[in-house]
């Protein structure tokens, strides 16, 4: 250890650090440090000529362990580790310092403090690294199999790509058929096609595509395993129909007698039956018996599905099948769920009988929707004349959601089109700002104006039908400030559709932790970085894509889609991926036998070994969290890259400039 | 309580890598200012803290030790954070017959999305600790024999 050659470089990250830290004084100070060969400080240590300095010391000083303090490790660990490799250097002899997120971003006011800290955390990194040892990662390969769990648009979009390139898909979609929110949708802006025309298709090819294996009417239980190893078990909740007899002729929801309120696929605005198929292009196309409406689980009688069906596909007794499937990639595309509109009792929503929301409404201009496509008021015969439009409803808005839905001004300017188009009724927009960034979208803002829509801008205060005056009578009254001409206005209006924003799942957590990712501080699952891979989550293996990571409009969930499955095909090409060598070894000539590492482990990685009475770690397992090292009462279990010595040198060096040891005679009784 | 005039704490951090670590980083990313108190280790799991670290960075300086791990129930090794607890309590317990405040010792939990509650924490343990003053390890009524006895058992470590 005394031997090691340690060279330490401290970047400047052009202002980011330097601004801040006084780099070269922690770069002089760090020259002082024991084992330090050489200490630089440079512009910016990422850059090829920062790693190329690096890998020229490596060769030329012989150093045989580096230090870099920089930003995160979770930015650029592995980008020094490379340069570390490409020198010739076992890439675990390295060490990063964060001196960017944990000391110059934080302590930006604390100049002196936040060189001072800067000189702790070096110190702790030269102090730790002398303890390193070399790792070797351990490659497995990869099942080329993919999970996607989600089948909406992108969903849908990732599920083609991978099995057009060859590969298998397992797709897993919790309503009895794929297709997602965009199903229900009538147009799509800003062209105006029709959602159900572009997206069925692809909706067939899925259904039918060799290399896709479709789970509907299912739902994912658990998840074990690793990248490029996954074992994910499935729940595939019983339809009560043979799907291998059945033809999807509809005589059996032609006769069932039981109507439900459908509040999935209509939004509430319609009607489906106990035995339904969600909506008439379905994939697949069989239906499923809603058991909680169902007249025969209640009362054993009835049967008339099963009367009538032509080909006995009815099993009223078909139990739910829990299958395990290898995979090894995982894409998230759960997507979202609408803002429910009742949080905000000022704007009547399920009170007031004619303010509607932005999906019903979708449904209702649907010409396959509980309507046929007209619009009209809650009395199912009324047409409007006078329509309000309410933007940002439970967006932008700190009492529920402070994110922007993103496409809640487009959908509202195409609702505003087809009222205008179906109607003639007088629309009016009220919105806070109007957000239109992308391809043809600023330009159909602006046909919306030239089409006589009416835009009042300011925040809602509410809706109300209590009437003021004559002209207010049997109508909602939207009273807001009109902020262009600072007046506080009152717009009576026969219609109020609520544009509802987008929530992340209310289970979205709860799917987060099974597949081991996070969700942010609004909900939606948080991506590996921001910017440069928002497909990509923290746990190597499981991709996000749609809105399930943050509210987006088709084109961008699309691209997501698409851009989820590039990144798998990455992996899935390579073979092999390589896991990191962060792992538990039980000493076995020390070990006790105790068993109580048996019993702490998360995984069951540990293995008790009858004829020699000792545990053993299998490294496959293992995902080093190191819980069993902290256990064992024997201190005979390493957790390799964290070990109790690489720690207490760490703890040792970022006290340096306040180590007071304890009296001398203690240290000497000790040692 | 007095502020201890101008006495700036040391405390040393151990964050685990999943959840509080990074809870910390995107403090650093959003510009969240905290004291700079914290020198932090990152460990993977808050279920790695191993008593004997906290007691060793206690008598070599540190005023104060923060074990950050994830929420419970979300720890990414399943319930690391669990075992986090139950050993916490243990050295608490320790800790207490030493005459060690409560405050010098804390366990808290942060999600890869809570910088601004890192912050906070790093900010309220700092006026806590800035109140009790120094720890003074050496000087406190802790005698030699209590050192020997932690010293001895940083030496079974040692010698395994």
């Amino acid at each position: 250890m005394a031997e090691e050659r340690v060279g330490v470089y401290i970047c400047h990250c052009g202002h980011n650090i330097a601004g801040t830290v006084d780099v070269e004084a922690v770069a002089e100070w760090a020259a002082d440090l024991p084992n330090v060969e050489v200490s630089r400080h440079y512009e910016f240590m990422c850059s090829s000529l920062g790693q190329e300095l690096v890998e020229e010391d490596i060769k030329t000083l012989g150093l045989t362990r580096v230090v870099v303090a920089a930003c995160s490790p979770h930015m650029h660990e592995r980008t020094f580790r490379g340069a570390c490799e490409r020198a010739g250097l076992n890439p675990y002899l390295f060490e990063m310092a964060n001196i960017r997120e944990h000391a110059s971003w934080v302590h930006a006011v604390d100049k002196e403090g936040a060189t001072e800290k800067a000189k702790a955390l070096v110190s702790a990194a030269v102090h730790r690294v002398v303890h390193h040892t070399p790792l070797e990662t351990m490659k497995v390969p990869v099942e080329p199999t993919t999970m996607v769990v989600g089948g909406g648009i992108a969903g849908i979009q990732a599920a083609l790509e991978l099995a057009d390139a060859g590969y298998k898909v397992i797709m897993v979609e919790r309503e009895p058929s794929i297709g997602g929110h965009m199903a229900q949708l009538d147009k799509t802006f800003p062209t105006l096609d029709c959602s159900a025309c572009i997206l069925t298709p692809k909706m067939f090819d899925v259904g039918a595509h060799p290399n896709i294996t479709m789970l509907t009417y299912s739902e994912v239980e658990a998840v074990e395993g690793y990248v490029g190893n996954f074992v994910v078990t499935v729940r595939q909740k019983a339809r009560k129909v043979i799907t291998d007899k059945c033809t999807g002729c509809g005589t059996c929801w032609e006769k069932c007698p039981i109507r439900v309120v459908d509040d999935v696929y209509e939004a509430g605005l319609g009607y489906r039956k106990a035995i339904y198929r969600p909506f008439p292009q379905a994939v697949p196309k069989y239906p499923v018996i809603d058991v909680e409406s169902c007249t025969y689980y209640k009362t054993g009688k009835c049967r008339a599905c099963q009367m009538f069906c032509p080909t006995e596909a009815i099993d009223f007794d078909q139990q739910d099948e829990v299958v395990d499937y290898k995979v090894g990639n995982v894409i998230l595309a759960t997507g979202y769920e609408q803002f429910d509109a009742r949080r905000i009792p000022e704007y009547g929503y399920g009170r007031l009988a004619n303010v509607f929301t932005s999906l019903e409404f979708e449904r209702m201009v649907n010409a396959t929707g509980p309507t046929g496509g007209k619009i009209m008021l809650r009395d199912g015969v009324t047409e409007p004349e006078s329509v309000a439009i309410i933007h940002c409803v439970g967006s932008r808005d700190r009492r529920y959601n402070q994110y922007c839905s993103a496409v809640c001004c487009m959908y509202s300017l195409k609702f505003a089109h087809l009222v205008k188009e179906r109607t003639g009724a007088e629309v009016y927009n009220f919105y806070m700002d109007i957000r239109t960034p992308a391809k043809g979208y600023e330009e159909f803002y602006h046909r919306l104006l030239e089409e006589g829509v009416r835009f009042v801008r300011g925040r809602v205060a509410k809706v109300t039908d209590a009437a003021r005056g004559p002209g207010e009578e049997g109508k909602l009254i939207i009273q807001c400030e009109d902020t262009l001409i600072g007046k506080q206005r009152r717009i009576p209006v026969d219609m109020v559709v609520l544009s509802a924003g987008m929530e992340p799942r209310h289970d979205a957590e709860e799917i987060g932790h099974l597949f081991g990712i996070s969700c942010s501080v609004d909900g939606f699952f948080i991506e590996r970085h921001p910017k440069l891979d928002p497909m990509a989550t923290m746990t190597d293996g499981i991709y996000v894509a749609g809105v399930c990571q943050g509210p987006k409009d088709i084109p961008a969930t699309v691209a997501q889609g698409a851009g989820a499955a590039a990144r798998v095909l990455g992996v899935i090409s390579q073979g092999e991926v390589a896991l990191e060598p962060i792992r538990a070894e039980i000493d076995e000539e020390h070990c006790s036998g105790c068993r109580i590492c048996n019993t702490m482990c998360p995984y069951s990685a540990i293995d008790y070994i009858e004829e020699l009475q000792v545990s053993r770690v299998n490294p496959a397992l293992c995902k080093g969290c190191g819980t069993c090292v902290a256990a064992c009462p024997s201190q005979v279990i390493t957790g390799a890259h964290y070990s109790y010595d690489q720690v207490m040198a760490q703890i040792d060096g970022i006290l340096i400039d306040v180590n007071r040891p304890v009296t001398a005679e203690a240290e000497v009784a000790a040692d | 309580m007095s502020d201890n005039g101008d006495f700036k704490p040391v405390i040393v951090g151990f964050l685990c890598n999943w959840c509080s670590y990074r809870a910390a980083d995107l403090a650093g990313t959003s510009r969240m200012g905290y004291p700079s108190t914290l020198r932090d280790i990152r460990i993977m799991c808050s279920g790695r803290m191993d008593p004997a670290w906290v007691l060793h960075a206690l008598r070599n300086g540190a005023d104060g030790v923060l074990v950050v791990g994830c929420h419970p129930g979300e720890c990414h090794y399943v319930e690391g954070n669990y075992k986090a607890i139950r050993r916490m309590n243990l050295l608490k317990r320790t800790l207490r017959q030493l005459g060690i405040e409560d405050e010098r010792v804390q366990l808290h939990w942060a999600s890869a999305s809570e910088g601004v509650q890192f912050a906070e924490i790093v900010q309220n343990m700092t006026a806590q600790i800035k109140a009790l003053g120094p720890l003074n390890w050496k000087q406190r009524n802790v005698d030699d024999s209590v050192n020997l006895a932690v010293a001895a058992g940083e030496h079974v470590h040692e010698g395994a």
